[in-house]
């Protein structure tokens, strides 16, 4: 490349990204957000196929059809829940036994860090029963699993009578060439995590349980049920898993084709499919079908019990009933069927579900958008930092500085800020958990209170850090210390962010798009009240706050300011507590990486 | 041999002593799952010597089949055992079987201590064999095959320990259909013309949970004193009929529900012919019709059993109908547990490590025994065997044997046989580490995101009895009870397969090969290339030279001494 050995043409080069450095950043973060919008546009995107050939070619006849005696093993298994008061589990091993299943039990117990507000636990003591049908002549080195979770109060009671009556109709047919394991775990994601982590032999969350029993080889795909009607109008298929991991885009599409085949309607992200793309309306619905999938994937819980899965590179999806208002509505049989139809293909598999796209984006389920096309979006956010680390005098003059000067002032300067922020990120990660008794000690709060407000205390108290900092260093800060401050800074960012995207992308975006401008022109010469202000309303947590905001909007359940700062609140408690249960990383990497990060910017604004 | 050939039953009489002889044996046991256990024997006895080599070669074949004689002869085999078993034995919910095999193929062979080649004639063998039973056997090569110290000791006659010429190899791959029951059934003498090999209709026989058939060739004595020696090859099939998805709920079983077919006549090549009924916990179970006055007690696997014996040699078997079927009916339901049982897992996620665990169950409730554990691991699973743990009652177990042979990469399987005592009503469980290899492309199999097997573990052991086995070797045994010898009353041998293993390995992504070509070259070729070219090149501010008449100028200020023009 001549282009940069050639001095003449490497200094044009260098001026012209000098002089037209801010137009050029200003129109990258432009044609970023404009690309991102534009990955909805049908025309843009590409149709779903099914990649995998052992699913694709071979129709399967679906012939299940006991969908009354389903309904009827779900109204016995209400009342026997309602009986124990939980899980009912002596009837469920004698039920799965006298269908012809080889019938396990695991306890389980796990002591929350903090009291769940939301789904009312401290304590969580459960038990998991689950039967293996074996297949015949196979040597119980594959398996498939079908879980139902047992939900407290009346829901879910139709999904474990589906999957009795399932098991029954399967245990007939001669076909199956993997074991197939009915599970009905108890306490949703948590006793999930215990069969999981039991059934892999790991413990990486503290869990306690008993070892299990009876296994079935390698996990090849796995489907949970959430059905609570007797009839339901429309099927929902969830695939945002842990840490924003998505199971392969041929389960997807194994699902939508038994829809198509089965006249059976369905959502995702709980939004129909239109056909009108070319009108405004179309692309504000497949917009905010995707704005969706992209805040719950950023978010990086598990939207249902598959989630647990993919850590385990087990390929897997929820399917939730949706009993709505519409005319249309179809039995339990139906989704029998359904079942049945995909269950048969999965068997079918010859290999892992590996053919199709791992990293993608639906604005709808016919269409998506892969990652060689969304990538770009972030990319041109990602220039940005680059670009700003050559801003005027920035690059060239830091790395005079410090070729001349080794001596100099850089490194203690850069080093102090660098550390505090780093501290107080550790501060925000530990403490919260580690000083609610000493909170709810002094202060009339309850222990999810005291976690969440001390996480709150704590991020704001971070925003006092400059003067500290400043008082530690000895003599005035020099126009130079800012300079090296913000070249480490901004490589910082734009390192964080550029792995936080290649893992979650959805993620990674929207702290983009939050935290580049902001922090790619910071300087300390600017206004300092008007900059603050803006600094502080695209921190971390105002992004969050947005997330929330906007996440009601979407799924049509506006909110008002106050119950918007107590779904905030509820959501830092609940990122605690997913990084807690079942090791999501997002509130680690908020306050070990980003918050810093942003620290490291708000010292530049008060550098003095 | 217990009874003449009825005279009606034989086309030609045989002549006086024969050498050679045949037995065929079926026996049913109903199952306490439900299940149906169906197991087939057939026994050829020939008093000929394959491996004398100042004899003349044996040429002249009656029952026992030239195909496998050759090969016996040809590479001076002394013992081979071969199975094929489409399923998995499930101990704990139907006992132990007659004749235990692994999930896949399996095969194990001594060799004659004469022969000097082991390696090359195991070779060959295999794929003789491969081709006589249409079967995968040519995927047997060094890289899975091993040679127990301990775990497998001949089981004919003869007390030759020198493992040298043992080779052992499992393939839990192969998939066993009708095109290894075809040849399988041509070595019969009968074929499936006559006996009890009609039944073996391979839509029914696969039709099942559990398929399993096996050759057995080895020498034995011919009497109680040893006198003189004979050959014997033992054919079994075993199959496990369910009765949920057959039976559409009903118990009730007969030979036609089973197999299709009645038995009409006995094999006339046939010395014996018979067919045993469990009939043990008759009458709480089950009722059986026709009813039949002939029992058999036998003392198998350590329980003391009763059978209905139907002889087939006989006419009145066959009734007025001239076709024999069997009926069951189930009555009740009960559970039992066997003494010695083992399961095995891979834990851990991710592709970079993993654990293999191996539980081992003791169920006896007062008696520790000792087994022995043998394990044969692929050697793209490198075992770290500084983490090998073995732990009974959650305290460590010593093992009072170990022999481990470390893999070779891409030449040789770890070997790792261990003798564990397990004490009583215990669970053992032996844990050992492992990293997954990165093969080179070419080694990956077609569809190598499916996984890459581990061979079932086995775990061999002398299990206490709780009734005297007898050990008088007589003749009149049936089959079934007179497979393995037993040396002592208070103990017989169990052979327990755990079930292999599926194990993924990092896998590249093979569709991808053109984008990463393209990749690594755009950056080697933009990004190394021009950064090396900035780094490697000295680069010199070049001064434009003057112009001519500015130079002849300066020439003319030089000489008069005047400052020059800049």
């Amino acid at each position: 490349m001549g282009l940069l050995s050639d001095p003449n043409r490497r200094k044009a080069l260098t001026n012209l990204l000098t002089r037209l450095n801010a137009p050029i950043c200003m129109v990258c973060y432009l044609a970023a957000i404009v690309w991102f919008m534009g990955l909805a546009f049908e025309p843009f995107t590409l149709r779903t196929y099914m990649s995998e050939n052992a699913m694709g070619s071979t129709m399967v006849e679906e012939r299940f059809s006991s969908g009354e005696r389903a309904l009827s093993l779900a109204k016995e298994f209400d009342a026997h829940k309602t009986k124990a008061g939980g899980m009912p589990v002596e009837w469920l091993v004698k039920a799965m036994q006298a269908r012809g299943l080889e019938v396990f039990t695991q306890s389980f117990s796990r002591k929350l860090p903090f009291p769940d507000e939301n789904k009312e636990r401290y304590m969580v003591r459960g038990t998991n029963v689950y039967g293996i049908l074996r297949a015949p002549r196979a040597p119980r080195t594959e398996a498939l699993v079908i879980t139902a979770p047992c939900s407290p109060g009346n829901s879910n009671n139709q999904a474990v009578g589906l999957l009795l009556a399932l098991a029954q109709y399967f245990r007939n047919q001669i076909f199956w060439a993997k074991d197939i394991i009915f599970l009905v775990n108890e306490h949703d994601l948590i006793g999930m995590q215990a069969w999981l982590e039991g059934y892999h032999h790991t413990n990486i969350t503290g869990m306690e349980y008993s070892p299990l029993q009876g296994r079935a080889g390698s996990i090849q795909a796995a489907l949970s049920l959430e059905l609570s009607s007797d009839v339901i109008t429309s099927l929902d298929l969830i695939l945002e898993g842990l840490n924003g991991q998505l199971p392969n885009l041929d389960l997807a599409n194994l699902f939508y084709a038994f829809c198509q085949k089965l006249g059976v309607l369905c959502t995702i992200q709980g939004k129909l499919q239109r056909n009108d793309w070319d009108t405004a309306e179309g692309y504000t619905h497949a917009a905010q079908t995707m704005m969706l999938m992209v805040l719950k994937q950023a978010c990086g819980r598990s939207w249902g019990d598959h989630g647990l899965f993919l850590r385990y590179h087990i390929e897997a999806a929820s399917i939730r009933g949706i009993n709505g208002f519409r005319h249309y509505k179809m039995d339990v049989a139906t989704i029998g069927r359904l079942l049945e139809g995909m269950v048969r293909k999965l068997n079918n598999l010859l290999e892992r579900l590996h053919q199709s796209y791992f990293f993608y984006l639906l604005p709808s389920l016919s269409r998506f958008v892969s990652i060689g096309y969304y990538m770009p979006a972030f990319g041109l956010l990602a220039v940005i930092l680059l670009l700003r680390v050559s801003f005027p005098g920035l690059m060239l003059h830091v790395c005079f500085s410090v070729s001349l000067q080794p001596s100099g002032p850089g490194v203690l300067t850069v080093l102090t800020p660098v550390v505090i922020s780093h501290l107080t990120g550790v501060a925000l990660y530990l403490l919260p958990v580690h000083l609610q008794e000493m909170a709810v000690e002094h202060f009339p709060v309850s222990e999810t209170e005291a976690v969440v407000l001390t996480a709150v205390a704590i991020y704001t108290a971070g925003l006092a850090l400059p003067h500290n900092t400043q008082r530690l260093l000895s003599g005035e800060g020099t126009e130079q210390g800012w300079k090296v401050l913000k070249l480490t800074a901004l490589l910082y960012l734009a390192v964080l962010l550029g792995c936080t995207a290649l893992i979650n992308f959805s993620l990674g975006f929207v702290l983009a798009v939050t935290l580049v401008p902001i922090t790619a022109s910071m300087t300390p010469h600017m206004p300092k009240a008007l900059s603050a202000l803006a600094m502080v309303l695209l921190s971390p947590a105002f992004t969050i706050l947005y997330c929330v905001f906007i996440y009601q909007e979407l799924i049509e359940a506006p909110v008002s300011v106050s119950e918007g700062w107590m779904l905030f609140l509820s959501v830092i408690s609940q990122g605690i507590l997913d990084h807690a249960l079942y090791g999501s990383l997002v509130y680690p990497l908020l306050a070990l990486f980003v918050y810093p990060c942003w620290l490291m910017f708000w010292n530049i604004l008060f550098w003095s | 041999c217990d009874s003449r050939l009825p005279l009606t039953f034989t086309p030609a009489p045989a002549p006086a002593p024969a050498r050679d002889q045949f037995q065929e044996e079926l026996v049913i046991r109903p199952l306490h799952s439900g299940d149906i256990y169906a197991s087939f024997q057939f026994r050829t006895l020939w008093d000929t010597d394959f491996l004398q080599e100042r004899q003349k070669k044996v040429s002249h074949y009656r029952l026992f089949p030239k195909s496998l004689g050759q090969v016996l002869s040809k590479f001076s085999v002394r013992e081979l055992h071969i199975s094929f078993t489409q399923g998995f034995w499930r101990t704990m919910q139907w006992g132990q079987p007659f004749i235990p095999s692994p999930p896949g193929a399996e095969l194990w062979v001594w060799f004659h201590h004469t022969v000097s080649d082991v390696d090359g004639n195991w070779k060959e063998l295999t794929n003789v064999l491969s081709g006589i039973f249409c079967a995968s056997l040519n995927f047997i090569d060094m890289t899975n095959t091993v040679q127990p110290s301990a775990s497998f000791k001949p089981l004919g006659l003869g007390n030759a320990t020198d493992h040298r010429f043992l080779r052992y190899a499992t393939l839990p791959r192969e998939i066993v259909c009708t095109e290894n029951l075809t040849p399988w059934k041509k070595l019969l003498p009968c074929g499936s013309k006559a006996g009890l090999a009609v039944l073996m209709k391979s839509e029914k026989l696969f039709h099942s949970s559990f398929h399993s058939q096996a050759v057995h060739i080895r020498p034995i004595c011919q009497d109680e004193q040893c006198t003189s020696k004979a050959w014997e090859l033992r054919q079994t099939l075993n199959v496990v009929f369910d009765h949920y998805t057959s039976g559409q709920g009903k118990k009730e079983w007969s030979l036609f529900k089973m197999f299709s077919r009645t038995l009409t006549e006995a094999c006339p090549l046939a010395s014996s012919s018979k067919v045993y009924v469990d009939i043990t916990d008759n009458p709480e179970l089950f009722e059986l019709s026709p009813a039949t006055h002939l029992l058999s007690r036998a003392v198998v696997l350590g329980d003391r059993r009763t059978y209905s014996v139907y002889d087939l040699t006989r006419a009145e078997t066959f009734g007025q109908l001239r076709s024999f079927n069997l009926l069951l009916r189930w009555k009740g339901d009960n559970m039992l547990r066997p003494l010695l049982h083992a399961e095995r897992y891979v834990a851990g996620f991710g592709l970079q490590t993993g654990e293999i665990h191996t539980v081992i169950y003791n169920n006896h409730p007062y008696r520790a025994f000792p087994v022995l554990l043998m394990d044969s691991v692929p050697w793209y699973l490198q075992l770290y065997v500084h983490t090998l743990t073995v732990t009974s009652k959650s305290r460590d177990n010593k093992p009072s044997y170990i022999h481990y042979q470390p893999a070779k990469d891409r030449h040789r399987p770890h070997l790792l046989e261990m003798l564990i005592q397990l004490p009583p009503h215990s669970m053992t469980e032996v844990t050992v580490q492992f990293e997954r290899a990165l093969l080179k492309w070419t080694e990956y199999t077609p569809d190598p995101n499916h996984g890459f097997y581990v061979g079932s573990s086995v775990v061999s052991a002398l299990v206490p009895s709780m009734v005297a086995m007898s050990t008088n070797f007589t003749q009149d045994q049936p089959l079934f009870s007179s497979f393995v010898p037993v040396k002592e009353e208070s103990s017989y041998f169990v052979r327990v397969y755990t079930e292999p293993l599926l194990v993924n390995l990092p896998t590249p992504d093979f569709s991808m090969p053109y984008n990463v070509i393209c990749l690594t070259c755009t950056v080697v070729a933009v990004g190394y290339g021009s950064f090396y070219n900035l780094l490697t090149r000295t680069f010199q501010v070049d001064e434009p030279s003057p112009p001519l008449a500015k130079r002849l100028a300066n020439f003319i200020r030089r000489i008069r001494g005047v400052p020059l023009l800049a």
